[in-house]
């Protein structure tokens, strides 16, 4: 009798375990943004990582079972994920996480949106008519997004909305601390000229009053192609550019390349978590690219 | 004497400053580190002061980064069409050394869609995709194929299912016409696969691909390793089924899939499936005089798939390795095509293996194996095209394609085709271009 006892505690074992709020994050930094806020009580997971591009992800069976288990499923949105999360949605099988339900959030649509086009003429290339998906780079927009993510844990979870709440508070007065330091940190930047590979940055570049010269990619979402970077060299051949900025998943040889021809320095900045090997929380995302910035720009 | 008035003055104005100066000298000292500790003081707390305006300051900035109403709602991006409308276009150009009219595996009359695209310059299927849920619970999809079949434009209902999205548990169902969830490429929409045509065993067996009007249920099992269950009905219309055997009910099948991630750079999937069709008057080989086919057909399929990227960065680099194995067993009888009623009892084997590599952005190239066998049906079946083939069909294809975006690719292939009655090579040109909406790929 008492090992039959025994035997059924074992088996719901696992379902005890699971009882913490398990969050499938599109990206890195909602994962962690999740982990500051949630702290133990959440069990949260990235689908992809810094050296991947997040448009081009394979709906993989291991992230199907990811997101049948998941209580949360949070991405950037604004189409950022369109060629695999409709996939993996439809093969998981979980209501709960169906766009429309409370398990399901896109964090873009929390913050103000810069460059929403409206118009969806791919000859323009890979663009994002409902505005541009990576809203992580501008702290402020990760404050809005904590809000939001905080106060939707806490209905998915009312046993422990408190906990939810002064983790929100804890984070958010650190976050607020650290985001006047940066900003103080990097004022030198503004007005600074970059050339990024891809609209990836134009957050950061709204927050740090940076001014885009161009881009690598003529078109967005294409590959940079070599008529393009012949004619940027020429364009910024006497300077005109303080620095070049890709992502770490982005293919080196074109900013190097234009940094060899024109001796604009090349850098790479940390898209999210894990992007560079300092970055390893939200903090030091931005630790490490303000750090960066200001070491390319000496 | 003016002048030594000033002297001693001044001399003495100097030397009573000088006396006052030196005398206070200690006093002033103090006087001076309290008034700098005042200072430091007042300086932490206007710091202070100076920290709680910015900080609020930067709240009230903060606001203007929350956006104000909820405008764009929380539904995936595609739903932003409603429906959702995509169209797709594809053609060729192919040319074989052989009469392709006249093309025929031995031992595998072809039935359905399947055999050679067509010779020269030809328009491909058409498709034009429409999706959009329903409402809260359900979902829904259509395809429908403009094809050119005798000079003449046809449409053709390919696809036409509803999903229910909020069932329990893990479950998911489908109902309406649709491609059977059996095997890896059975599912796979034609402007997905990485060759121009299908594989010898999906040709010879599933007529290219299997779809019929029914019913699935699948489930996913709560483990953390993929695991999915279905299961489908279906009317029995199309190849390998036909004539809607048993009322109406006339296929059955069932499927088990499971796969993971190796490391951060390599992911797999594996699968069996199992069909189950009946086939009442079957039409197979010759179009205007057919073998006919009246039994059980049931097949067993095998899938492994194996996909790579270093960091799984599939956008810069990638490589798949994916192949199957198909194996048909038969149990009726044939007529037709001047057989008389004859008892047919064979089993047969197909499977293909192919390989493609991205070694950089746009670029892929492949290779491909695919392949047949047959037991022999009996002395019966001499000199038709039902008797077993002298040697194993089979196929050699290489290809190489360039995609300007994901919405536009050029295709090359070639193939080294011993699978026909004569040995033949063929090569041709393919374009697959889609605009709007774009529904994302299956793993």
């Amino acid at each position: 009798m008492n090992k039959i006892v025994f035997g059924m505690l074992l088996l719901f074992a696992p379902l005890a375990a699971s009882a913490r709020l398990s969050v499938f994050s599109c990206e890195p930094e909602w994962a962690a943004l999740t982990d500051e806020i949630g702290g133990e009580l959440v069990d949260s997971s990235s689908a992809t990582t810094a050296l991947q591009d997040p448009h081009y992800i394979q709906a993989r069976p291991s992230l199907i079972a990811r997101v049948r288990n998941a209580d949360l499923v949070i991405c950037s949105g604004a189409q950022l994920e369109i060629g695999w999360l409709p996939a993996l949605l439809q093969k998981a099988n979980n209501r709960n996480v169906r766009p429309g339900s409370r398990g399901y959030m896109e964090a873009s649509s929390f913050v103000v949106r810069l460059d929403a086009t409206g118009s969806a003429d791919r000859s323009q290339g890979d663009i994002h008519p409902l505005g541009n998906p990576h809203v992580q780079t501008n702290p402020h927009n990760i404050s809005a997004i904590a809000k939001a993510v905080a106060s939707r844990m806490a209905e998915l979870d009312p046993e422990n909305s408190e906990a939810y709440s002064s983790g929100y508070e804890n984070f958010i007065s650190r976050w607020s601390a650290a985001t006047l330091i940066w900003e103080q940190k990097a004022a030198p930047l503004a007005g600074k000229r970059i050339i990024t590979h891809h609209k990836s940055w134009v957050y950061l570049e709204d927050w740090l009053q940076l001014v885009e010269m161009d881009n690598l990619e003529a078109i967005a979402g294409l590959p940079p192609t070599a008529t393009h970077l012949s004619k940027l060299t020429t364009e910024f051949a006497d300077g005109g550019a303080d620095v070049i900025i890709r992502s770490p998943y982005q293919d080196a040889k074109p900013s190097k390349w234009l940094s060899e021809r024109t001796g604009i320095p090349a850098i790479v900045l940390p898209l999210t978590i894990g992007g560079v090997e300092e970055a390893t929380d939200l903090f030091a995302l931005f630790d490490s690219i303000v750090e960066r910035l200001l070491g390319a720009i000496e | 004497m003016r002048i030594n008035l000033l002297q001693s003055v001044s001399v003495a104005l100097l030397f009573t400053l000088s006396s006052d100066v030196f005398g206070q000298d200690s006093e002033i000292q103090v006087l001076k580190s309290e008034l700098s500790a005042l200072r430091s003081e007042y300086d932490a707390r206007i710091a202070a002061l100076e920290t709680r305006l910015a900080l609020a300051e930067q709240n009230a900035s903060a606001a203007s980064y929350v956006a104000e109403q909820q405008s764009v709602s929380d539904a995936s991006g595609a739903a932003a069409f409603n429906p959702a409308i995509g169209v797709i276009f594809s053609g060729s150009a192919w040319n074989y050394s052989r009469d392709p009219d006249a093309y025929a595996v031995q031992g595998f009359p072809y039935g359905g869609e399947a055999g050679p695209i067509a010779e020269g310059l030809a328009l491909g299927e058409t498709e034009i995709i429409m999706n959009a849920s329903v409402d809260d619970k359900f979902s829904a999809w259509l395809t429908a194929a403009l094809a050119i079949e005798d000079g003449e434009a046809v449409v053709e209902l390919e696809e036409a299912w509803v999903e229910a999205t909020a069932l329990p548990g893990g479950l998911g169902a489908r109902f309406g016409r649709f491609y059977s969830g059996i095997g890896y490429l059975n599912s796979k929409h034609a402007h997905s696969w990485d060759f121009a045509d299908q594989p010898l065993p999906y040709q010879a067996f599933l007529a290219g691909q299997m779809k019929d009007d029914g019913l699935q249920v699948r489930w996913l099992a709560p483990t953390d390793l993929y695991l999915e269950l279905g299961a489908e009905a279906f009317r029995g219309g199309s190849y390998p089924a036909s004539g809607a055997a048993d009322s109406g009910y006339g296929s059955y099948s069932l499927f088990a899939k499971t796969g993971g991630d190796v490391g951060a750079n390599s992911s797999w999937l594996a699968g069996v499936s199992w069909l189950d069709a009946t086939a009442i008057e079957r039409p197979s080989g010759d179009e205007d005089d057919p073998y006919l086919f009246s039994g059980d057909s049931n097949l067993l399929v095998a899938e492994f798939v194996w996909k790579w990227a270093p960091n799984g960065n599939w956008r810069e680099r990638n490589f798949v390795f994916q192949a199957e194995y198909l194996a048909r067993s038969e149990d009726g009888q044939y007529e037709g095509a001047g057989l008389g009623l004859t008892p047919y009892v064979n089993d047969q084997r197909g499977w293909y293996a192919q390989a493609v590599y991205q070694p950089r952005p746009r670029w892929r190239i492949g290779g491909r194996i695919d392949a047949l066998s047959s037991d022999n049906p009996g002395l019966a079946y001499d000199g038709t095209q039902l008797a077993a083939p002298g040697s194993d069909p089979r196929r050699f294809s290489l290809m190489a394609d360039w995609a300007n975006s994901e919405f536009s690719r050029f295709r090359l292939q070639m193939t080294r085709d011993e699978a026909g009655l004569m040995d033949d090579n063929q090569w041709g040109l393919q374009y697959i271009h889609s605009i709007g909406a774009h529904g994302a790929h299956s793993f």
